[in-house]
This record gives structure tokens, sequence and C-alpha cells, in this order.
């Protein structure tokens, strides 16, 4: 049985034909390689821009406003235009150390693809309600709001006509005013937290343009209906320490719906990372990458939403081009080096890490001394806080010295978890910096709220 | 009337002040031309672009979105007419106009995406 089997051999498989992936693809090709190979489970290239019809798209990489399956358009030309291959409706069942991809597809069964670089692309999913310990019953109504976006704009179905939303995310948001002109009646939108993860301008254009209020602190605390939603129950939450933000008793109404909309989070899609033995970081449930974001796996790559979740489909393209190209490089200089061991990279490596109110950076290692664009998010609202990124000395320790020095400061307004930030690291701050030392980055608080 | 407009032109979200009590509107707050442009807009007559789907003859649906802002009150009508639209059985290009000056608001309605005739569901 195993005997027909395909196997394929490619220089980089790139696992993903989304934003993240195209854009992969297309930096590795312009980079110079010709063997590269994108696998996509679904049918059509463009991940979840195909069913993102509002516009908001590319403002960054093409200084224009386009909806999302204008944006895919733009890449999916560029992927044809250099004739990069794709194996469509194939998943990717595992990778393994020595860079073999096994998938399987209706016509060629189980193959595999040896590769010399893989890039992991595989976007995020949404926390589902299970995720949330929502109390109540298990009616049909309860949808992500990316599977109601999904029914809407791809086929047209409506998934309810009273519909509330938890959580005030840019999909939750986009869907308010999606469902509203399409004749639902969103009654609410409920946000645990005392702000929206939203943007601004999705508050003004989906919600305030409609009239649809937006509950701040407020949360669903119980689903009512037997065979469909026929309301939830809400309530004020309040921050205690200790326990976190529970209901306020006493503040719980009751909103008769049919439909109870989630958008409460995106969550990396992991599974094949962690299959062949990548650990994860906690804060961004994602690879730890260096500044060509490979993983700890010399050859495998990771990028995109799967790495760690960004605001912009825009950004999410824009770094996977660093992955492109890096993937593109490894392979020339494999084959340069032809015949000799792969000469390890310069023996100059550092950590970095956040101090917490910094909920995360990426990259978490730095091995190469050149300007490196850092990315990171806070954990909270900070109003003029200040950025501290300091390096400490080598593993050993600095006889007698703290070893400590401050690389940059940077003052900020404001910082909002929902806004990734980017700062330079240049490389003659990183030429400081001894092999085995550390770059922390930490925030000084501002003003008090 | 004073209001404060939070403009929808990009991702940065700037508040803009606006009040037209002396007759004449003042703002601040923009921090680029098309920000001023939209709060002139806002004060007088809200535009909006709509995106939305048409039903495709094999029973899916294409983005569709309109080529300019429309009123943002004539929102629903847009919606209404969109409605009514049966698309015949041919291929569409990307830009194609699906209905033009809908509502009578000057603004075409485009395709957002191509489709081909033995295009994947």
């Amino acid at each position: 049985m195993t005997d027909n089997k395909i196997n394929l051999k490619y220089d980089i498989v790139i696992i993903g034909g989304g934003p993240a992936g195209m854009s992969a693809a297309i930096a590795a090709y312009e980079h110079g390689n010709r063997s590269i190979l994108i696998i996509e489970r679904e049918k059509r290239l463009g991940g979840i821009l195909k069913q993102c019809i509002h516009p908001g798209f590319g403002l960054e990489m093409y200084k224009e406003e386009l909806t999302g399956p204008e944006f895919a358009a733009r890449l999916i030309a560029k992927v044809r235009e250099y004739n990069i291959d794709c194996r469509m409706s194939s998943m990717v069942l595992d990778i393994d150390r020595k860079l073999c991809v096994t998938g399987t597809s209706s016509d060629l069964g189980v193959f595999t693809v040896q590769a010399g670089a893989v890039i992991l692309a595989m976007g995020c999913r949404e926390r589902p309600r299970g995720a949330l310990n929502t109390p109540g019953t298990r009616p049909s109504g309860v949808f992500t709001a990316g599977a109601a976006q999904y029914f809407v704009n791809m086929y047209g179905y409506l998934p309810g006509k009273e519909v509330v939303i938890l959580g005030s995310g840019d999909i939750g948001l986009i869907m308010a005013r999606r469902m509203t002109l399409e004749g639902a009646k969103v009654k609410a939108v409920c946000e645990v937290m005392p702000y929206s993860g939203g943007l601004a301008r999705n508050i003004e254009q989906c919600l305030n343009d409609f009239n649809i209020p937006l509950l701040l602190s407020h949360t669903v605390v119980e689903v009512h209906g037997k065979e469909r939603v026929t309301g939830v129950t809400i309530a004020q939450v309040e921050n205690v320490p200790g326990k976190g933000r529970v209901p306020v008793k006493g503040t719980e109404q009751f909103i008769p719906c049919d439909t109870l909309l989630l958008s409460v989070g995106l969550i990396p899609e992991n599974e094949l990372t962690t299959s062949c033995g990548i650990r994860l970081n906690p804060a961004t449930k994602g690879a730890e990458v260096d500044q060509d974001r490979q993983t700890e796996i010399p050859g495998i790559y990771s990028c995109g939403n799967v790495l760690h979740v960004h605001d912009l489909a825009d950004f999410a393209a824009e770094e996977a081009r660093i992955a492109g190209e890096a993937a593109a490089e490894r392979v020339r200089k494999l084959r340069e080096n032809a015949g000799e061991k792969s000469c390890e990279e310069g023996g100059f490596k550092v950590g970095l890490k956040a101090d917490g109110k910094v909920r995360y950076v990426v990259p978490q290692v730095i091995t190469a001394k050149k300007d490196v664009n850092v990315f990171f998010r806070v954990s909270d609202i900070f109003k003029k806080p200040t950025l501290v990124v300091t390096a400490s000395g080598s593993a050993e320790g600095a006889e007698g010295e703290t070893g400590e020095n401050v690389l940059l400061k940077k003052k900020y307004l404001k910082l909002v978890p929902g806004t990734m930030q980017t700062v330079t690291l240049k490389k003659e701050m990183l030429e400081q910096i001894p092999d085995g030392g550390r770059i922390e980055f930490k925030l000084l608080p501002g003003d008090a709220e | 009337m004073k209001r404060t407009i939070t403009c929808i032109i990009c991702p940065k979200g700037c508040e803009i002040e606006a009040d037209n009590d002396s007759g004449t509107l003042v703002l601040s707050g923009y921090d680029c031309a098309r920000g001023k442009r939209y709060a002139e807009t806002e004060m007088t007559c809200p535009m909006r672009t709509l995106t939305t789907t048409v039903r495709l003859p094999t029973g899916r649906m294409l983005p569709v979105r309109t080529d300019a802002p429309v009123p943002k009150a004539k929102l629903f009508d847009c919606m209404a007419e969109v409605a009514k639209i049966r698309l015949p059985v041919k291929p569409v290009a990307a830009g194609e106009v699906i209905l033009a000056d809908i509502c009578g608001t000057g603004a075409n309605l485009i395709a957002s995406a191509a489709w081909e005739l033995n295009a994947n569901p």
C-alpha cells in the first residue's frame, strides 16, 4: 500500500494559502527560489480574506483601501504570475524534524514532500464558547462571529434575526453592521473589559451608525433556550483582585434574542507546530522565533497569525515576507555549502524578554547583528508610558557589575492591548551585547489613570 | 451643534471636534486633509461605502461594493435594491459594474471579486 505513495521534493514548502502563506511564497520567489509549494486545505487561495468583504485592507501594503477579496486577488495574481505550485484541497498531517511534510488529498492520497525549508502559515481560529465556560443550556443559535460571517458572506444565509454579540473585537463589530444591513436586529454588544479591543473607526461606523449599544464591563452570564436560543442574561462585571472580572449581583438583565455571536479572541492554529516538538510561547500561543522567523528547529519558519495574532492582514503578510526571504536564503546557503556540513550561525544569540506590562515581544531570540524590527503588545491600557529596552551581560555575568545598559527609551501618548507596536533594534545596539546576553522590554507607567 | 466625530478614514481613528453654532463650521483635532473633509461631510451629509453580497446563479455569493461613498441615510434603500439583483449566467470580472447609479446616488455597485462559470464553489 505504501509502495506507490507519492513522494515530492521542493526547496520550500509553505503550509497555508492565506495572506501570510502567499506573501511568504512571493517573497521567496523574489529572493530567487523557483521550487516553492503552497499547500492549502481549502479549494481556493485567500484564507479568511475570502469572507472579509468589508474594506480596510491594503492601506499598509498597497496604500489604497481594498476589501478582503480584492486584497487576496492582488496576492493571488502574483502567485499565478510567478507560477508558484499550489496543492489545493490538501491537508498536512505531519511535519518531522528532517523537514519531511506528510499530507493527504483526494487525488494523491497520502503524500510526502521533502523540503529544504518549511514555512508555517496556518493562521488562527476563533475562541469558541467552550473556552468561556458560559453557563446555560446548549441550544442552536450560538455562533462565533467568523462562522456567522462565513454563512452570510459566502452562502447568503442569515444565522438569526435578533442578535446579541459578546466581545467587541473587530470581527464582532464588523458582524454587528453586516447583520444589521441584512435585516437582523443587533440588540447589544457586550464587552467584559472596560474598553473595546476594536478599532475606534469600527465602533463609529459599525455600531454608532446603527445605534447599536456597546456595553463595556458587561458579559453574558447565562444562555437560555432549549432547541434555539431564546435570550441571554447579561450582567455588569467588576474587577475583584485575585478573582478577576466577576459579575456584579443585582445587575443582571434578560435580553430576548435568537442568536448569540462570540467575538472573544483568536488562537493561533499550532497543532502541526507542536506535533513536531516546537514549544509554544504562553503569551503569543505561537512558536518562539528568531529575527528571520525561524523556530527552534532549523529550517522551520513561522509567520502571520499562526505566530502571533496581528491587527491587520497587511501586517501578517508583511511579516511573512521576512520568513519567505529567510527560507530562500537558507536553501541558497545549503546549496552553496553542498557536501560540507551546513555552517552553524555565527555563535551569537540573545534572548528577548517582556516584563509582563509588555505582554510579549516577537522575535524572542536574535542571532544576527543587523537591524531588527521587534513587535510588541502591552497587557493593559497605559497613558503616557515609557518603553525602556535594556541589555544585560553574558550568561556568566560580568564580575562586579550589574551589566545592564539602556538600549533605547521611547515615550508614547497611549498604549492599548489592541494595537501592536514596533521598535527597531539597531545593528550598533546589538553589537554591544555579548553572546548569551539578554534584552528586556519594560514599561514604565506614566500618569496614573 | 457641537459634536465629537471619530474619523473612519483610516485605522488611526482621530477624534475631531466639530462646532457649527456660529453659522460656520469650526473643526479641530483632524490630522490630515482627508480627515477634515470627512468631518465636513459628516456634519452635512454623512457618506459611507457600502459592501455587501449579490447571489450568484450557483447559489453562492459574490462580494460587491459601491465605487464611491453613498449617503448614510440611503444605505438600507441600497440594500433593498441589491436584494432584487439577479445575475445572469455569465462570468463576472473584478471591478465590473453590477448596478449603475445605485438609488440615484451616482455611485456604481461593482464586483469586488471575479467569478468564472467553472469556478470552485
